[in-house]
């Protein structure tokens, strides 16, 4: 089961540079780690996310090795018109996770 | 060898009988922090552990076992009921006359209560559970009483406490109450206090258990390390809660 926080703003101005945040708990395993009995854990990382506004990709970011377990990110986009902000995710396991959030421009 | 060491602990408990003394002035683990730590903890967003707490949240919503009972059921709304309840563990519990911390609590209720089987220590579903409930206190002093169905314990905790171990030869004392402030290799020494745990720990990467915690030091000193959930652990934490009496509690903290 996979956890994540998101905060977006549920109200902005139109125009309003708005700040989104989110963290999604996930172990981050590198690849490059062995386990009790010698054998190579399988690298496991979230290596893709997308955040969609109102079905526009605003931003993605693709992930490896090279990042911390439970990845925080934080970024800024321009709000114009009511709707959603839908976030999707899949790691190298396959497994996939989605949040959304809605925002009201007033 | 064995005998030896049996008499060399005997005299360094001896030696501890009195009332033992709180470290003064008494200061939280976040106060040895780095900056970048602190800012961490304080920030609810940008704090890793609060992924536990959020996870916590759902679970005690959530029915288990055979009599499809979840957390909610009987305690209904955490924020009310679990308020200040982490801030008096551990405590003997009155059914099974032993000391129970809040991971034995959940685990009492799961396999009475909800009829279902008990989660494995140091597991992500018990660690939820446990910095959900730990957070309902977030604020309030720590206080675990010391009464006569404790006092066994609590003196058990403090001879673990002030007892040489390991390879390394150390009792916690000899860090946590004498050295506190000062620097071992990279890290600054705390006093030892287990008020922000269950606690997102940067080197662990992941949200640990305070007995976690207690056994990274016994490994520290090289100590033959007491299995999580222990006699001796439950037995330390009780001596521990004593000792940092009136600080806030922190849990779900972030520590190195």
């Amino acid at each position: 089961m996979s956890v994540a926080r998101i905060l977006v703003p549920s109200q902005a101005k139109r125009g309003e540079v708005v700040e989104v945040r989110i963290a999604i708990q996930h172990p981050m395993e590198t690849g490059f780690r062995m386990d009790n009995n010698g054998r190579a854990i399988p690298k496991n990382t979230v290596s893709n996310l997308v955040c969609r506004y109102n079905g526009a990709e605003v931003f993605r970011a693709e992930m490896g090795s090279g990042i911390a377990a439970n990845p925080y990110l934080q970024f800024y986009f321009v709000a114009q018109d009511s709707g959603n902000v839908e976030f999707s995710w899949v790691d190298d396991a396959g497994e996939k996770g989605s949040a959304s959030s809605a925002i009201t421009i007033a | 060898m064995h005998l030896l060491w049996c008499c060399v602990a005997l005299v360094s408990i001896t030696a501890h009988t009195a009332e033992p003394r709180r470290p003064d002035p008494l200061k939280s683990g976040i106060e040895f922090s780095s900056a970048e730590v602190r800012a961490l903890q304080q920030d609810d967003f940008s704090s890793p552990a609060m992924l536990w707490a959020t996870r916590g949240e759902k679970l005690w919503n959530e029915p288990a076992g055979a009599g499809n009972k979840s957390c909610a059921s009987c305690h209904q709304d955490a924020r009310a009921s679990m308020k200040g309840v982490s801030a008096r563990y551990p405590k003997v519990d009155p059914g099974t006359a032993r000391l129970t911390n809040i991971e034995g609590r959940i685990n009492l209720c799961r396999t009475q209560n909800q009829q279902a089987p008990a989660l494995r220590y140091e597991s992500d579903e018990l660690l939820a559970l446990t910095a959900y409930i730990g957070m309902q206190s977030r604020g309030m002093p720590v206080n675990a009483v010391i009464e006569p169905q404790n006092r066994r314990n609590f003196e058990r905790g403090r001879d673990i406490f002030y007892t040489r171990m390991g390879q390394i030869n150390l009792a916690c004392t000899h860090c946590h109450d004498r050295n506190f402030g000062r620097k071992l290799l990279n890290d600054t020494l705390s006093q030892g206090h287990g008020n922000p745990y269950p606690a997102y720990r940067l080197e662990w990467q992941t949200v640990g258990s305070l007995h976690r915690r207690l056994r990274a030091c016994f490994f520290g000193v090289r100590a033959e390390l007491p299995p999580a959930g222990s006699q001796d652990l439950l037995d330390l934490e009780l001596f521990l809660a004593w000792r940092s009496q009136g600080l806030k509690v922190e849990t779900p903290g972030v520590r190195k």
